[in-house]
């Protein structure tokens, strides 16, 4: 790794001072295991590191008013697995962090470095569109906020201009009879990348019969994590049988927009794509095991 | 240009100088002779620098030696302070789950954070938590035996201690 200049601010406000002060070269380093190795193996070349993690209230889970949770940017994988607080009310999002890298990784990586990568393969990003969330985003100007829907716009690029900071993620209250899985595809057991990733949510009617809403986004297959609206719609307002799971399956693959590359081809991704949206409301809708 | 590092390992202090882009694992190996904590892909893929960060394990290759601060690091040299090797590291070497070794710090650090919070895991549990270690001599299932074979053992000393 190359020199680096190296600050550690108490502040937001210092934070985004050096970042807009440094200008391009100057990193925000979260987890590390994006930037770190990206900096030993030159990919990136820092001039400038701003340390994020010695601000305070940036790795918090916490309620709000409205029943909603703010999840820091900084709060790690490990502890979005773990929390009592995510188990109870978004258990997509501690579901799919379990699914993520290793204990060793999880213990390091955030919800705020997986978003702000914008790796079209980004696990955090499916599950959190469909929930509904929001990125906060602070900068000299102040604070604004973004439906994550927007935050992407393309591989490795995000709505953050330079000196912007992704604080946190506002998630709204979780909503009655909702049930969400996110499956990823993967060669190996655990510790590789989404060939592809599917985010479905479900919320079904006082008899669990009929889905009132649902939302199926998708991952790995298009720039930006995507959001499959017409395939949604075959799944709202009558029974989930199988010949309508199957056409929101196909739905699915048909909206993908898969690239080749070393992990696997675009037509095995699309492929994949409507295995496991069809998988998913297998699973939501016969509560079977996750496969 | 150096930094100030003030660091905390297996409960000793340490007041160091450092540049910026080093890692922990760098530091503790080359300015600490704390060698026992291996260096392997520095990607944070293999887990032969796993170290200990307020109990939790981490690939030290991957954290900033300066990100370090304030925060207990504890490496593979603690374990066996005052000559006695841990139960852990007993069961690996009874068992056969040493063979480069090259892993074996990482491993028996990982399992021991895993037996710190869930003391009798399933093997499964056990898989899970390994995850991020390798084993290029692929001796898994001793090492999978010798976890579980060391929960045991310190589950029922811990019984008998009561």
């Amino acid at each position: 790794m190359r020199f680096f200049e190296y600050y550690a601010p108490k502040t937001l406000d210092e934070a985004i001072q050096l970042l807009v002060r440094h200008g391009e070269g100057a990193y925000p380093l979260a987890g590390g295991t994006d930037l770190v190795t990206k900096a030993r193996y030159g990919h990136l070349r820092p001039r400038v590191i701003v340390n994020l993690k010695r601000i305070p209230g940036l790795n918090d889970i916490a309620p709000e008013e409205d029943g909603g949770l703010r999840l820091g940017a900084l709060v790690t994988l490990a502890e979005i697995a773990r929390s009592l607080l995510m188990g109870e009310r978004y258990p997509l999002l501690a579901q799919t962090a379990r699914k993520m890298g290793s204990v060793l990784i999880r213990n390091l990586a955030t919800v705020g470095g997986n978003l702000c990568n914008a790796a079209p393969s980004a696990d955090m990003a499916p599950p959190l569109i469909a929930l509904g969330a929001e990125a906060v985003i602070v900068g000299p100007r102040g604070e604004r906020r973004v439906r994550l829907e927007k935050f992407f716009h393309g591989p490795g690029q995000t709505e953050l201009r330079h000196g912007e900071l992704l604080t946190a993620i506002r998630l709204p209250p979780p909503r009655p009879r909702t049930r969400g899985v996110y499956l990823k595809h993967i060669y190996r057991q655990a510790m590789d990348i989404a060939i592809v990733g599917v985010a479905v949510l479900l919320q079904f009617d006082e008899q669990e019969a009929i889905a009132e809403d649902a939302r199926i986004v998708l991952g790995a297959v298009a720039p930006t994590p995507l959001r499959v609206p017409e395939a949604e719609s075959v799944l709202i307002g009558a029974p989930l049988t199988e010949d309508r799971r199957l056409e929101a399956a196909r739905r699915a693959a048909r909206a993908a927009r898969p690239i080749d590359d070393t992990y696997s081809s675009a037509w095995y991704r699309r492929e994949m794509v409507g295995v496991l949206t069809r998988r998913a409301l297998e699973h939501l809708v016969s509560h079977s095991p996750e496969r | 240009m150096k930094y100030p590092l003030t660091l905390k390992v297996n409960g000793e202090t340490y007041r160091l100088e450092v540049k910026p882009h080093r890692s922990l694992l760098e530091v503790l190996r080359d300015e600490l002779d704390l060698t026992g904590t291996n260096d392997g892909c520095r990607t944070g893929n293999c887990g032969a620098c796993t170290v200990l960060v307020d109990g939790a394990p981490i690939p030290s290759c991957l954290m900033l030696a300066l990100d370090a601060e304030g925060h207990e690091i504890t490496t593979i040299e603690a374990l066996s302070a005052g000559g006695e090797l841990h139960p852990l590291q007993r069961a690996f070497v009874q068992r056969g789950a040493i063979q480069c070794g090259y892993c074996t710090p990482g491993m028996i650090l990982s399992a021991y954070a895993l037996l710190q919070e869930n003391p009798r895991p399933t093997e499964a549990e056990v898989r899970r938590a390994l995850v991020g270690n390798l084993c290029r001599c692929t001796g898994y299932v001793k090492i999978i035996e010798a976890v579980l074979a060391a929960a045991e053992e310190m589950a029922s000393a811990d019984v008998g201690s009561r």
